[in-house]
């Protein structure tokens, strides 16, 4: 398929269900009954459904529920060979536990390990999945708080993280999920417990030929945007994308929550028109982003895609460049970080063009939660900005954008920068840049990648360099944990203050702000 | 007795994720082995194994290499691209080498230099031209280290031929005569600009990209219709067969415009 009927495809399904996508997300959400499944769950976790809070208990909740998941899956990890299903593989060695912990739980997925030669079939399942679920069902869980805190008429209540955690792992991820899993199946994916088969080859050699619950773990890796495969080749590995048509699923279910998100925003909000104008924004930045990817890498230029005559190096033959440049654009505008094509050995403008995806914050549309929130954040900048320039008083959807407001703001938008140049700075300091294999200038992307992915949550990398050292793991689960979890404390609080305020009820001042606060989006 | 909150909130906490990983973890997943289960299905999930006669020989989804014990081309079989794991889905990825990685060191070849042997074997085993921009006709990259008198300017001072420890493949540049390179000498680090050199190689070489470069995967099951035409009249030669024939079976293992190699050489083969 080439690139253009690839991406134009997408955009048209993406079109076509974003808003009934988002009205279901809604009503997920929104709705005050509670199924008998669910009734369940809150008797088993010990919580009151109907008990709202603040954004301090709110924030706390998500942090526990975070806490208690990197403790438990490190335990899995260095305790998988007395489990069931490990294969013989050996426990996790206790760094790259700590940073794969840390990894899945805060929706980034970065991977310091080989899935096939450290990973037993428990470890994935029970230990890595589950974060794919909860980890993308947290993000999601965060933008809806920060939205009740715009439509909040309910004296600073953000609704209840336990609820909002189960309904959305139940009613939207798992029933997708369980469809999804079926059709990969369909398309050739393994779903077995299986070790392995040895064969051997036509040419009398032997292959180990892997098993594994691959189908089920792959379809919340791209649903969830979470990205960390099953094997170290992630979706360039034939079981976890056998083909052309399993590709363009994994690229529709990476796109399928982020762009469905702002309808939620705008139902929630009452105010739809704002809700298309954050998805124009989102469909703008990602249609120019894939286009440059896609281009610099069919121009192919640099010495060995010349010399080769197309930039084929760490690009599967069923995707061609174009397949895989779309992918690698989607999956860096995305907080997803799978590949289908290993981004190192792009050109060089193409692959800068995953750093510029991560470094502009992955909101355009961003990973599952996050990318709402941190375009929401992006949005309130620009009207304080645009505020200030026609000198009234800040307001977006009818909440003032005051001193306190603009600080968390502006906190949220300067962590990720300083933690990739002070990793990228640490590492070249300590000489641990030297795990590069890479040399020159292509050595130190290597390292700001590392970083950039790191600290943005994206997971996927510049795969030379070795990080699998007690340094790296140290600073990259640093950089991971941060970049997850303090914008997410700025995030909540800001929601907090917006959800004390009173909404200013004028329908006349209302539509006045309305008409502005989308002009300020177009200069922005 | 009333717990902290703080406990209380890590007890709930705990208790949830217990809860998600038996919904997930657990009967999720377990399910969906189960319907791995079923005929029509089973094949697919148990890994896509091919079977000629009692033997299971590989999966349709899984490339392999079609070498002898010391790594050479099985004459008979089509070959697949090159590996960065060789085959080995116990050690999966790529090469991870950039696009302007062309220069030999003593611990590795340069990403160049690999694209540029592959081709010239290529090119020998099937007959044809092996050569390719930026390649020397010794099969390693065409990169020259300048040296200039004011570092960027001035006049050209030195040459060498970083790559080639023989004759090099130029003998002069721009009036200097080319050195060859002393084996472990780093000629960027003495200021030397390095040059890769397009050289008279045609801009579209006969030996196809996907032949001269690892996948992402190093498990990449297809190659190209051109590399797969391009081996066809050595196949049939080895194989005393017509040329139509494996162009037809060529036809029949090609899918969405790429050529399954191990069905197609079990076709080849008569097994299936």
């Amino acid at each position: 398929m080439s690139g253009w009927l690839l991406v134009i495809s997408l955009v048209v399904a993406l079109a076509a269900v974003h808003r009934p996508f988002g009205d279901y997300i809604y009503r997920v959400v929104a709705h005050k009954k509670h199924n008998v499944v669910e009734r369940g769950v809150y008797r088993v976790v010990g919580v009151d459904p109907a008990a709202e809070q603040s954004w301090g208990v709110y924030a706390r909740s998500v942090l526990a529920f975070s806490a208690v998941s990197i403790l438990f899956l490190y335990l899995l990890l260095r305790f998988q060979d007395r489990l069931w299903l490990s294969l013989g593989m050996d426990p996790v060695t206790d760094h790259v536990a700590w940073n794969t912990a840390v990894s899945f739980v805060t929706n980034t997925n970065w991977q310091a390990y080989s899935g096939e030669s450290t990973m037993g079939h428990l470890a994935q399942m029970a230990g890595l999945a589950v974060q794919n679920f909860v980890s993308a069902a947290v993000g999601i869980a965060v933008a809806v708080a920060l939205v009740r805190g715009f439509a909040g008429r309910r004296a600073g209540t953000l609704g209840n993280f336990w609820v909002d955690l189960t309904r959305i792992v139940l009613r939207v991820l798992l029933p997708i999920c369980v469809l999804v899993t079926l059709v990969f199946m369909i398309g050739g994916m393994v779903q077995s417990l299986s070790g392995g088969t040895d064969v051997t080859t036509l040419t009398g050699a032997t292959q180990h030929i892997t098993g594994g619950p691959v189908a089920s773990q792959e379809a919340i890796k791209e649903l969830g945007t979470n990205g960390g495969g099953f094997y170290n080749a992630n979706s360039a590995h034939p079981f976890e994308n056998p083909s052309v048509w399993t590709n363009w699923l994994e690229l529709f279910l990476i796109f399928l929550i982020p762009f469905s998100l702002p309808r939620v925003f705008g139902r929630m909000t009452g105010q739809n028109r704002q809700g298309y104008a954050i998805v124009a924004v989102m469909a703008v930045l990602a249609i120019a982003s894939i286009a440059l990817t896609v281009g610099f890498e069919t121009h192919g230029a640099g010495t060995v895609p010349q010399a080769v005559g197309s930039a084929m190096e760490g690009k599967e033959t069923r995707f061609g460049v174009s397949g895989s440049a779309v992918f690698a654009a989607m999956t860096t505008l995305t907080s997803t970080g799978a590949v289908n094509s290993f981004h190192d050995s792009y050109t060089s403008l193409g692959g800068m063009m995953p750093i510029v995806n991560m470094m502009l914050g992955e909101v355009a549309p961003g990973g599952t939660g996050s990318g709402l929130y941190g375009l929401l954040i992006l949005a309130m900048i620009t009207v304080f900005v645009a505020g200030l320039m026609v000198g009234r008083t800040p307001e977006y959807l009818g909440k003032k954008i005051g001193a306190r407001e603009i600080k968390l703001a502006s906190l949220y938008f300067l962590v990720t920068p300083a933690l990739v140049l002070i990793g990228t700075a640490a590492a070249f300091a300590t000489g641990n840049n030297a795990t590069a294999l890479n040399s020159g200038p292509h050595g130190l992307s290597e390292v700001l990648y590392a970083f950039t992915s790191a600290a943005n949550n994206n997971g996927s990398a510049f795969a030379g360099i070795t990080v699998n050292t007690g340094w790296w793991d140290t600073a990259t689960g640093l950089a991971m944990l941060l970049g997850r979890f303090l914008p997410l404390v700025l995030v909540l609080a800001l929601a907090g203050s917006l959800a004390r305020q009173r909404r200013c009820p004028s329908p006349r001042a209302r539509s006045r702000r309305t008409s502005r606060s989308s002009s300020a989006w177009s200069s922005a | 007795m009333r717990l902290p909150s703080w406990l209380a909130h890590h007890l709930a906490a705990l208790r949830a994720l217990l809860v998600m990983t038996v919904i997930l973890g657990f009967a999720y997943p377990l399910l969906f082995v189960g319907v791995g289960k079923i005929p029509g299905l089973s094949g697919k999930a148990g890994g896509s194994l091919i079977s000629v006669g009692q033997q299971t020989v590989g999966s349709s989804l899984i490339g392999q290499s079609f070498t002898d014990a010391d790594g050479n081309p099985v004459p008979k079989y089509f070959q697949s691209r090159p590996s960065a794991g060789d085959y080995d889905p116990t050690a999966t990825g790529a090469g991870n080498l950039g696009p302007e990685d062309v220069i030999d060191t003593p611990d590795r070849q340069s990403l160049l230099t690999q694209v540029c042997a592959r081709s010239l074997a290529v090119g020998k085993l099937e007959g044809v031209d092996g050569s390719r921009p930026y390649c020397t006709a010794d099969g390693v990259g065409a990169v020259l280290a300048v040296f200039y008198r004011d570092g960027f300017t001035g006049p050209v001072t030195r040459v060498v031929s970083v790559n080639q420890t023989g004759t090099p493949f130029v003998s002069t540049y721009q009036g200097v005569t080319v050195e060859s390179a002393q084996a472990g000498e780093d000629y960027v680090a003495l200021g030397g600009v390095i040059t890769p050199i397009r050289g008279e190689a045609p801009a579209d070489p006969v030996v196809p990209a996907d032949a001269v470069t690892a996948s992402g995967s190093g498990l990449d099951p297809d190659i190209s219709r051109q590399y797969a035409r391009l081996q066809a009249a050595r196949v049939a030669r080895e194989r005393g067969v017509t040329l139509d024939h494996v162009r037809e079976l060529i036809k029949k293992n090609t899918e969405g415009g790429v050529v399954n190699v191990l069905e197609l050489n079990i076709a080849l083969d008569g097994g299936k």
